[in-house]
């Protein structure tokens, strides 16, 4: 009688399928990570037990840092493109596409008008010397910030037909009157809703 | 390395030698191996932790609409004073000495569950809530301001708002070496 013979199985797992999947996650996770944008304003922000994550897009940020000094960071290329036009028509500057273009790609700056220039003109790998003194601003009706605030919406509400979401990121010690002149120059475009923006620390019992 | 010859060889009786035939697999293991290390790295290093955002509502003072008398007993207001430090007081200001208290579970929110537990219980519903006024002074702190505004969703408070400091609630606090 012949032997039956088991056929040797061979022990190689087929790892083509793993290699599928391992490489397909890490496409995902690298096409949707988002690089963390540098924040000049440097503001630290106070904890806040407060759980409601703010929206993506749609937002108009004002940084208040270190000394006081104010910066605007608002969502949208096109929204930054059309603000810069109209604010540099104001004063009388007219910007180069390529500087339209930079300004486009700024996610947040501070500079003064007088400034931006200067600002948009500098090389990128110089950028992080630059000094940015922050947006002039004051409690009265017309100043720089709010120009830029009311411009930026306008231009926002031309083109996507939607008024942006404030909030305002202040750092942890800056004393209060700086955040009072936001507050007021806000208030006096008729803005009362905002967002402060906080960290989250752990929720206390309540009582 | 993962893979095991099975192919027995060794059983040529003198035919002809033949070229092994060399499999076209090749080895994914590394690869793999490779793959995870990376994901692996960017979930670490991704940040999870977005900003969160805290509501604050201010209100409309550019029109005056009909505004209710609201009894004074019923009203806290805190002074936001230097050095980390908050005064407050019920009712008017000057009729009673402020309280000086810290920020934090056995300060400021004791002293606004006490009054607010004190009021409800002195005055008639629907009307017994208290109304607290936050009054931040020139030179307390952003942090400052935020935590009184969170104390106030912790607490649940109610009616609250961001009011001007007055002259005489300046000296108060200067008063107590906190201005």
């Amino acid at each position: 009688m012949p032997r039956v013979k088991v056929a040797r199985k061979s022990t190689a797992i087929d790892m083509t399928a793993m290699c599928d999947v391992a490489f397909l996650l890490l496409t995902f996770f690298i096409l949707t990570a988002k690089p963390k944008v540098e924040d000049p304003s440097k503001a630290e922000v106070p904890p806040s037990s407060k759980e409601v994550t703010i929206p993506d897009d749609n937002v108009l940020t004002i940084s208040i840092g270190k000394g006081g000094k104010i910066f605007l960071g608002f969502s949208g290329n096109d929204v930054r493109t059309e603000t810069l036009k109209t604010m540099g028509d104001q004063v009388g500057v007219s910007f180069t596409p390529a500087e339209l273009n930079k300004f486009a790609n700024t996610e947040i700056f501070g500079v003064p008008m007088k400034q931006m220039k200067q600002f948009l003109n500098t090389p990128s790998d110089q950028m992080k010397n630059f000094e940015q003194t922050g947006i002039p601003a004051d409690t009265t009706i017309n100043n720089e910030l709010s120009n830029w605030i009311i411009t930026a919406r306008k231009a926002n509400r031309g083109i996507h037909s939607k008024d942006y979401n404030i909030a305002i990121k202040g750092d942890r010690l800056e004393q209060y009157p700086s955040v009072n002149t936001v507050i007021t120059v806000l208030g006096h475009q008729k803005l009362f809703k905002f967002d402060l923006i906080t960290t989250l620390k752990a929720a206390p019992k309540r009582h | 390395m993962a893979e095991l010859d099975t192919s027995g060889g060794g059983k040529h009786k003198g035919g002809k030698v033949r070229s092994k035939k060399a499999s076209t697999r090749v080895d994914l293991t590394a690869m793999v191996d490779l793959a995870f290390l990376l994901i692996t790295f960017f979930m670490f290093t991704t940040t999870l932790n977005k900003p969160k955002a805290m509501n604050l509502a201010m209100p409309d003072n550019s029109v005056i609409k009909n505004q209710l008398p609201v009894a004074e007993s019923r009203t806290m207001t805190i002074l936001l004073g230097a050095h980390n430090k908050v005064e407050w007081y019920m009712g008017l200001p000057g009729k009673s000495a402020p309280t000086v208290d810290g920020y934090g579970p056995n300060g400021l929110r004791k002293a606004l569950i006490d009054n607010g537990n004190q009021v409800a219980s002195t005055h008639a519903a629907p009307d017994n809530f208290m109304i607290v006024l936050i009054k931040p002074s020139d030179k307390s702190t952003y942090e400052n301001l935020v935590a009184t505004l969170d104390e106030m969703s912790i607490t649940a408070v109610k009616s609250y708002a961001i009011v001007k400091i007055l002259p005489i609630e300046v000296d108060a606090l200067k008063s107590q070496g906190n201005y």
